[in-house]
């Protein structure tokens, strides 16, 4: 890259200026998550009021202790593991073997079979077709309809076909000699040449998983089945109407949006956690998403 | 990526001629048809079997009969939607908001990568990246909580600072005029750091060479932005503003959902969460499926038409 010492004064005044613009950007992205976490450490009192705009104001732990207090709450963390962890499973079983059949050269019906997986991209029968199929196939209120019922997307089949299709056929010779066969060919050859496309799979299923709301809030009733972003849904839609609950906050140290701003907090700290490693993949992803069909 | 499977020479066998028999194939390649065939179920059972189940668009669907049994009405619920200043108003909502995301959002991103494409401090460059992409891996209800308290009448930033500057707080998510600028610019957050990603990658494929000569002959940074740097990413641009065109009835409808309340339907009431109303939540399965097949039908079109058109402009269709 070009020494800064080469450029000439007015470059120099460029590249700070364009660094100021992107500071600014920066700091209007972080600041909604720094103001959410301020409202969460403070009293409720100090939220209502609106005196919470960078730091906690009399700062105090109450939303959390009240948040963690609740047993739904746990429960829906749980669920949310429950369906990212086992819906990205799922999801790999189907889409690995089948991306991986679907790049075969000499698949008999190749270009139907492809054109059937491209053509969901393209058209879609739409909500109420889905959601009655769903219900026919008696998957509401399950977990296994929410894990099983989106674990094919046709952009992750395709992406990880491309794959696939671009390793030379060279690294499976030998194994071909040795007298392997499809699946321990995709297992000992493919598999470990294609960790990038399958990391990034991964990575979108389980971003999917874990963010998912419209239709866990569409196909689960059941308070003991719903995920994190649907009870978060819930509290905020529903605590601020609910009177016995405003009622009882005169002489709280919190208030409907410390413990919401609590809530949104809790749910975002695994997704920082697992942030940088996610990181190290995306950019990857973007580039293997320019794929065709 | 070219089409590999012409210059690959078939693995253990030659390829099958068109006469062989289907026996034959399967003897050959049962493994692969094993491995294939959970996919292939699935879509059916999942996706296919649904389009089949769009039939009651044109029918009097009665939940007792099922899909199949119910009596044919023909094109009455679609003459019920034309003639239901709802569905109407949904129509123009969505394409409304699409057409001004596209126009405030599309060069946010672009503008972004190109600032980045000037920093030289790595430091500074990944840390900010990295920051800026965030919002995209956050799910829209955390998003839309945010922006609630964010903006609530009385305990909110916004309405903090405005009480600050003298002015009287308002309620931005009861008022209609206010809430495509709080949807757009919510968007904007949450994804423009991300999509300069496909920006960044295209400046990264951009020859050194023709930046060198740049140099030799004098040009500031200013003028090889301009002259060399969006020149060379434009075709990505162009294709990037298709793929968006062609998208321009998939509204976040999500983010919609979790927005918008009955005092604001006048300027948010878009498509999907018309029919989410009337189908899901209201029951009427039919005419809510067939408003969801009218928009299936035109996205359709538009994404064949965007995907044609970005054929013929690069000769590589999209996917």
């Amino acid at each position: 890259m070009t020494n800064m010492n080469l450029y000439s004064p007015g470059d120099k005044v460029f590249v700070y200026l364009c660094m100021f613009l992107i500071s600014v950007f920066a700091l209007s992205t972080l600041y909604p998550f720094i103001y959410i976490a301020a409202i969460s450490l403070s009293t409720g009192f100090e939220a209502r009021a609106g005196n919470v705009v960078l730091t906690p104001v009399d700062t105090t732990l109450a939303a959390y202790e009240y948040v963690v207090a609740q047993r739904e709450f746990w429960v829906s963390y749980r669920n949310t593991f429950i369906y990212t962890i086992g819906g990205t499973i799922t999801s790999l079983l189907f889409i690995i073997p089948g991306a991986y059949a679907l790049s075969r050269p000499h698949l008999y019906g190749r270009r139907f079979w492809n054109l059937m997986v491209a053509f969901t991209m393209w058209f879609n029968a739409g909500l109420i077709p889905f959601f009655l199929n769903m219900r026919d196939l008696g998957l509401l209120d399950s977990y296994i309809g929410i894990m099983l019922g989106f674990a094919i997307n046709g952009f992750n089949v395709i992406l990880l076909r491309n794959f696939f299709e671009a390793i030379p056929q060279s690294f499976e010779e030998a194994a071909r000699m040795d007298g392997a066969n499809e699946f321990q060919v995709l297992w000992k050859v493919y598999m470990p040449l294609s960790k990038p496309a399958i990391a990034t799979v991964t990575l979108f299923c389980v971003v999917g998983r874990w963010n998912g709301f419209f239709w866990a809030m569409v196909l689960l009733q059941d308070g003991e089945k719903i995920p994190l972003q649907v009870y978060l849904r819930q509290v905020i839609a529903q605590l601020s109407d609910d009177e016995e609950f405003t009622a009882t906050l005169l002489d709280q140290a919190y208030s409907v949006e410390t413990v919401t701003a609590a809530i949104i907090v809790a749910s975002i700290i695994p997704v920082l956690i697992f942030y940088p490693f996610i990181q190290k993949y995306f950019n990857k992803g973007i580039m293997l998403g320019g794929v065709k069909e | 990526m070219s089409d590999a499977s012409h210059i690959k020479p078939a693995t253990k066998t030659a390829p099958i001629s068109r006469g062989a028999r289907i026996v034959d194939v399967l003897k050959r390649d049962w493994q692969l048809y094993v491995m294939l065939l959970p996919t292939i179920i699935w879509l059916l059972l999942f996706l296919y079997k649904p389009m089949y189940g769009l039939q009651i668009a044109f029918k009097d669907y009665s939940v007792f009969r099922g899909i199949a049994n119910s009596p044919w009405v023909g094109f009455e619920h679609f003459e019920t939607l034309f003639n239901n200043d709802q569905f109407i108003r949904a129509i123009r909502n969505t394409v409304v908001i699409s057409f001004w995301s596209l126009l405030i959002g599309f060069p946010v991103p672009i503008l972004l990568a190109l600032l980045f494409n000037e920093v030289l401090n790595q430091k500074f460059k990944k840390t900010t990246q990295t920051i800026v992409y965030l919002p995209h891996f956050i799910s829209s209800v955390i998003i839309a909580g945010i922006v609630i308290a964010a903006f609530a009448p009385s305990a909110g930033i916004v309405n903090t600072a405005i009480r600050a500057l003298g002015g009287d707080a308002i309620y931005f998510l009861t008022k209609p005029e206010w809430f495509r600028p709080i949807f757009i610019g919510t968007g904007i957050w949450q994804e423009a750091g991300f999509q300069s990603i496909v920006y960044l990658a295209a400046i990264a494929g951009v020859s050194p060479t023709l930046y060198e000569s740049a140099v030799v002959d004098g040009a500031s940074r200013w003028q090889m932005m301009w002259k060399i740097t969006i020149p060379s990413i434009l075709p990505t641009i162009i294709i990037m503003l298709i793929i968006r065109i062609g998208n321009i009835l998939e509204v976040s409808f999500e983010m919609i959902i979790l927005l918008y309340q009955p005092a604001t339907y006048e300027t948010a009431d878009v498509v999907n969460t018309f029919i989410y109303r009337q189908g899901l939540q209201g029951g009427q399965y039919d005419l809510a499926a067939a408003a969801g097949l009218f928009n299936a039908v035109m996205a359709f079109t538009l994404v064949m038409a965007a995907n044609a058109l970005s054929k013929r402009y690069s000769r590589t269709s999209l996917w």
